[in-house]
């Protein structure tokens, strides 16, 4: 079995790194206001001791917050089981992938291939996903995420055409690497960025599914109309990399989308979980009330065929 | 002065440490908390960090009518037993494992789509009061193709 180490940070260690990062400050500033040198430094350990335990404290209180809107994978996902037929003519053309130089364009075009990708592979459309998969690894490698499809993978790959798990596997890994490559060299932003791709490309998806005569009782609407909780999620995840400039840009055209989904009344009544003892699996019992009119469902399209198509040019 | 600049290494190990165990924060995520989620397919979505003993985090997320799910929740090592809750929109808890022995999953499929928060807390140990373990935490979703 692999170990795998943890860093132990002795509070002793923090003080340690605390007392040196003062002791650095002072020199490289020149402590001393212009006087003569001194390698002498008075310490108020007390009053360090002091820090320390709020810095203790700090640590302790600081919550992490991830913000997890669906992947490519659960995006296709949904639209299957919310009984999607599938339309190539839907997808974003793999020979677009030229037209993509901007980190913004290039993030957003990963996730809309990467959705893409997953939505031919659960139609087990083997060819027009290893073209996905080809345009997905181009754009990951210009946008800096190397090896996201290593050869060992590409040939798993080639050797499971036919074996949907395998795929989704593949596809699954594949995304993880490049999210973890992207938040682990300081670029979660552009990770968010991928995701709000990814996200936009399943409603256009959706949207372009569903017209005036299949409307009424449509699954798919109310999947649709399930995204209002994660278009929250979108807006708070826009706001926690605020600081990136791209990602910034995308508030304003969320928070349209936004104005629309506003529209869009969903009821849900107090949940109660149930456990299948049999089976290990909770139910949480509660129903809901999707309230969506024709007009707002096609302002709605409009609006994210606008937004998909400045996305994709 | 001198005893300060003795400090360096201690420093230098303890940020190269840091640096290693953030790196590691993948593979340990990869190798030990996905395989938890099996036999249910893993999402693709990575959520992990570095957290210390008595720090807490909260990840919100939409679950979907009709899917079934299961949360996956690890922490390496160094770390106490990881304690989650999940949490509705009214603060009602739906699931807390520290009533189910700290297990690591919970399965479960719900009738309406709904946002809900999986809070997670790296309980403190209390064994000594001058160390503060870390180490890498995963908070891991899976689904399965019905």
């Amino acid at each position: 079995m692999k170990m795998y180490r943890d860093t132990r940070f002795s509070l002793k260690a923090k003080q340690n790194l605390s007392v040196l990062l003062l002791v650095l400050f002072f020199i490289t500033t020149g402590c001393g206001g212009g006087g003569k040198g001194t390698d002498e430094i008075n310490v108020d350990e007390d009053e360090l001791s002091q820090d320390l335990q709020e810095l203790k404290s700090d640590l302790n209180s600081t919550k992490k917050i991830f913000y997890s809107l669906p992947s490519p994978l659960e995006t296709a996902m949904l639209l299957k089981s919310a009984g999607a037929r599938y339309d190539e003519e839907l997808l974003n053309p793999v020979s677009n992938t030229s037209k993509y130089t901007t980190n913004k364009k290039m993030a957003l075009n990963l996730g809309i291939y990467t959705t893409d990708l997953s939505f031919a592979s659960l139609y087990d459309q083997t060819q027009t996903s290893i073209k996905y998969m080809n345009a997905s690894k181009e754009v990951a490698s210009r946008l800096g995420i190397l090896d996201i499809f290593s050869d060992t993978t590409i040939k798993r790959l080639e050797e499971n055409v036919n074996n949907r798990d395998v795929i989704m596997d593949i596809i699954s890994e594949t995304f993880m690497n490049s999210s973890s490559y992207l938040v682990e060299n300081n670029r979660a932003a552009i990770s968010a960025i991928v995701l709000i791709g990814g996200w936009i490309e399943g409603l256009h998806i959706a949207t372009s599914l569903v017209n005036a005569t299949n409307f009424d009782n449509n699954k798919m609407v109310d999947r649709i109309a399930d995204q209002k909780f994660s278009l929250d999620i979108v807006i708070k995840l826009i706001e926690k990399y605020s600081y990136h400039e791209d990602v910034a840009s995308l508030l304003v055209t969320m928070k349209e989308v936004k104005d629309i989904y506003d529209k869009i009344e969903i009821r849900t009544t107090k949940i109660e979980p149930m456990k299948d003892e049999s089976n290990n699996v909770t139910t949480l019992k509660s129903s809901s009330k999707i309230s969506i009119t024709p007009e707002v469902f096609n302002e709605l399209t409009l609006k994210i065929k606008t937004i998909r198509k400045s996305f994709v040019s | 002065m001198k005893r300060y600049f003795q400090l360096i290494p201690v420093v230098v190990l303890s940020a190269a440490l840091s640096v290693n165990s953030f790196a590691q924060c993948k593979t340990f995520a990869k190798n030990v908390c996905k395989p938890i989620l099996d036999p249910f397919i893993h999402d693709g979505n990575y959520n992990a960090a570095i957290l210390t003993e008595g720090e807490e985090a909260e990840l919100y997320k939409t679950f979907y009518s009709g899917q079934v799910y299961r949360i996956s929740i690890c922490g390496s090592e160094a770390l106490p037993k990881i304690q989650f809750k999940v949490i509705d929109s009214d603060n009602n808890v739906l699931y807390d494992n520290k009533s189910n022995g700290y297990s690591q999953t919970w399965d479960f499929k719900t009738e309406a789509s709904q946002q809900l928060k999986v809070y997670i807390k790296v309980p403190a140990s209390g064994k000594n009061q001058e160390e503060i373990n870390s180490g890498c935490v995963a908070i891991m979703f899976g689904f399965k193709d019905e």
